[in-house]
């Protein structure tokens, strides 16, 4: 995706001054202890738990009141399992890809909310995984449930759950070429032309990034 | 075999058997030549335009006799690549998007969306109470128009006509209301980030209070119909079973999960826009059964009403109190003033845009064009929409677009299910089963 509309607008495009308002970059490294809230019982539980819990879990997020976990992806279902099982986050929420094509190495990420209904608590497990070997072992056996989140996580972004029971694309047509919400697939479009003026389309559109 | 050519029944010859296209014409014929196959085993393909499936829902049955063994879904015949289109739009342009999702509870898209950006924002606290208290006022609202096209649709899709006439009645007092609101009646885009776009028009709680008192009497006329009624027990009672254990598994929330028993209403056990201030009770039945969601919806109709007079109590005691945030970064600059015509611009607004102040024009102008920053991060916010919880997965970069934005949609996710309540079943009580989960497609295919 292009960062430069129409009228090829560098960095925030703006000229004015009158924004004023700084961009913060995303938080990258672990969150220091304590976490607040019910995060630290959640990750000493799982510690607990989880002998392997510093080989598997790479980072521990805490931001804006909700508590990330980044795990590997080779250890993904196990502590999945162990989530579900002795920790009670009985539901997951399905899954959502993002795609960072500046993120070298580690493009693809699948984001999981999980929901404790008997602790009435959420947490979120993250894996990102490289584009050339966009490989995530799928959690339906833990959660059947993510059976078709997989699917549409796979039809849009083409990360491949390994051992799904059924991976094909869900919502595009099977013969589609390409995974649309990724950021190299082009939004398309056609600009339209009123009054004799014509209005570009929306990916064509000045932007402010 | 003997091969002839029906214009209405034709059919050919596959690697998986024959197949028969039905369009019409003589049954008879038909079953005839399905007859001399000798195989019991039937393929059917219902819908996606078919008039039980609530939508273009495609679904593939598999056939012995009556029973059915094997259900499939086929769905994303309504995708419309909302995603993907919100990365190329404003924040608060988002919303007119969202709210096109699910169609039949739009103010709850937009509700999940605005509590996302304003986690990411880190202004949920600034919301005023009086916006929050219009949002709660409206997503009830709208659970009531919800709740009536699945009773009303469901009941038609089982044959009975009467109860959606009564329930389309009742959802036009709610659109009037909406439209009285909004301008709107559908996929209005009320609720924007920071608060709501424009605040109650004068007399509105006073006309809803009215409406309520008569919706109170009104919805009895479907509960006298299909309460015990014994036609609607015997396509009900015990069709469609899922227990508790089959909805965590499959991640099912909302009445379908209700209607095990299990108390888990978000609005309950994860309050937000101050519901943990309403007085209100959890609906449950303990069936795990159509007849049991069909009871939990009539009956979360009335604890809707008590929570749309409670809104009404506390939006007149907040009269005058600002339905937006303070922040002018972040508060749509707009100000609209219903005219006679509907919507339209506040005199006032353009008076001081156009001939006083030129600040106030560039900040206008740079707000609508250019939109709000929101930082970086991921959140996740969830609302229990009529059909369970909705989720809204929103990452930002730091820019004035949504960097990916993803729906946890109940429809999608509670679809599933379909064929641990069917398999098994007889081919007409699937439709019960359907209806009973209420998988409005606009949401499932976004």
């Amino acid at each position: 995706m292009s960062d430069h509309g129409m009228f090829g607008a560098h960095g925030t495009g703006d000229t004015s001054g009158y924004g004023g308002l700084v961009r913060t970059p995303a938080a990258t490294g672990s969150s220091e202890r304590p976490y607040g809230s019910y995060f630290d019982d959640v990750a000493d539980d799982l510690e607990r738990a989880y002998p392997g819990f510093s080989d598997a879990i790479e980072r521990v997020v805490v931001d804006r009141g909700e508590l990330t976990l980044h795990v590997k992806r080779e250890k993904l279902v196990e502590v999945s399992k162990i989530l579900r099982d002795s920790l009670k986050f009985e539901m997951c929420m399905g899954v959502s890809g993002i795609h960072y094509p500046e993120q070298t190495g580690r493009e693809l990420h699948a984001v999981y909310p999980l929901l404790s209904i008997t602790n009435n608590r959420r947490i979120r497990l993250e894996v990102s995984v490289p584009d050339s070997d966009a490989h995530i072992p799928s959690v339906v056996e833990v959660w059947a449930g993510n059976n078709w989140h997989e699917r549409e996580t796979f039809d849009m972004f083409g990360i491949i759950f390994d051992g799904h029971p059924g991976l094909t694309r869900i919502l595009m047509p099977d013969d589609w070429q390409g995974h649309p919400q990724r950021k190299d697939y082009a939004l398309g479009g056609i600009s339209v032309e009123y009054k004799g003026a014509t209005v570009p389309s929306p990916d064509e559109r000045r932007s402010y990034r | 075999m003997t091969t002839f050519t029906d214009p209405y029944s034709s059919s050919r010859e596959t690697t998986e058997g024959t197949v028969f296209s039905v369009t019409g014409g003589d049954w008879n014929e038909l079953v005839t030549e399905i007859g001399a196959t000798k195989e019991e085993r039937i393929v059917v393909n219902m819908g996606p335009q078919h008039p039980s499936t609530h939508g273009v829902l495609r679904l593939v049955l598999e056939l012995e006799g009556e029973t059915v063994t094997e259900v499939r879904c086929g769905i994303g015949y309504l995708h419309t690549g909302i995603e993907k289109n919100i990365e190329y739009r404003s924040w608060t342009q988002g919303v007119t998007f969202v709210t096109r999702m699910d169609y039949l509870s739009p103010l709850f898209n937009e509700t999940a969306y605005c509590l996302a950006t304003e986690k990411l924002l880190g202004i949920t606290n600034d919301v005023p109470e009086r916006a929050s208290a219009i949002r709660v006022l409206m997503m009830e609202l709208n659970r009531i128009s919800s709740h009536m096209v699945a009773l009303g649709t469901g009941a038609l899709e089982l044959g009975a006509i009467t109860p959606m006439f009564f329930a389309f009645r009742e959802r036009e007092r709610v659109l009037d209301i909406f439209e009285m609101i909004s301008g709107l009646r559908m996929n209005m885009a009320y609720i924007r980030p920071g608060g709501v776009q424009q605040d109650l028009p004068a007399g509105a709680t006073q006309k809803i209070r009215e409406t309520v008192k008569e919706m109170r009497k009104a919805f009895k006329d479907n509960s006298t119909l299909l309460i015990g009624n014994s036609i609607w027990m015997k396509r009900t009672e015990g069709i469609g079973y899922l227990d508790l254990a089959g909805c965590t598994t499959l991640g099912i929330t909302g009445p379908v999960l209700r209607s095990t028993g299990l108390p888990w209403d978000l609005r309950k056990t994860q309050p937000y826009c101050g519901y943990e201030n309403y007085d209100f009770d959890v609906v449950t039945t303990d069936t795990c059964d159509v007849y049991g969601r069909f009871l939990i919806r009539m009956n979360e109709l009335e604890q809707s009403l008590r929570i749309i007079e409670q809104a009404c109590d506390k939006i007149d005691k907040l009269a005058g109190a600002p339905v937006m945030v303070e922040d002018k970064k972040i508060a749509w600059p707009a100000q609209l003033a219903m005219g006679g015509d509907g919507l339209g611009n506040s005199l006032n607004h353009i008076r001081e845009i156009m001939g006083t102040s030129m600040e106030s024009l560039i900040h206008h102008f740079k707000l609508v064009t250019e939109g709000f920053r929101v930082p970086a991060g991921q959140v996740y916010a969830a609302v229990e929409s009529p059909r369970g919880e909705l989720g809204a997965h929103i990452v930002s970069d730091g820019g004035t677009r949504p960097y990916r934005m993803h729906f946890r949609e109940p429809s999608f996710n509670n679809l599933q299910s379909t064929a641990a309540m069917c398999e098994g079943s007889m081919v007409a009580d699937i439709i019960g089963a359907v209806a009973s989960i209420d998988p409005v497609m606009g949401g499932v295919d976004r």
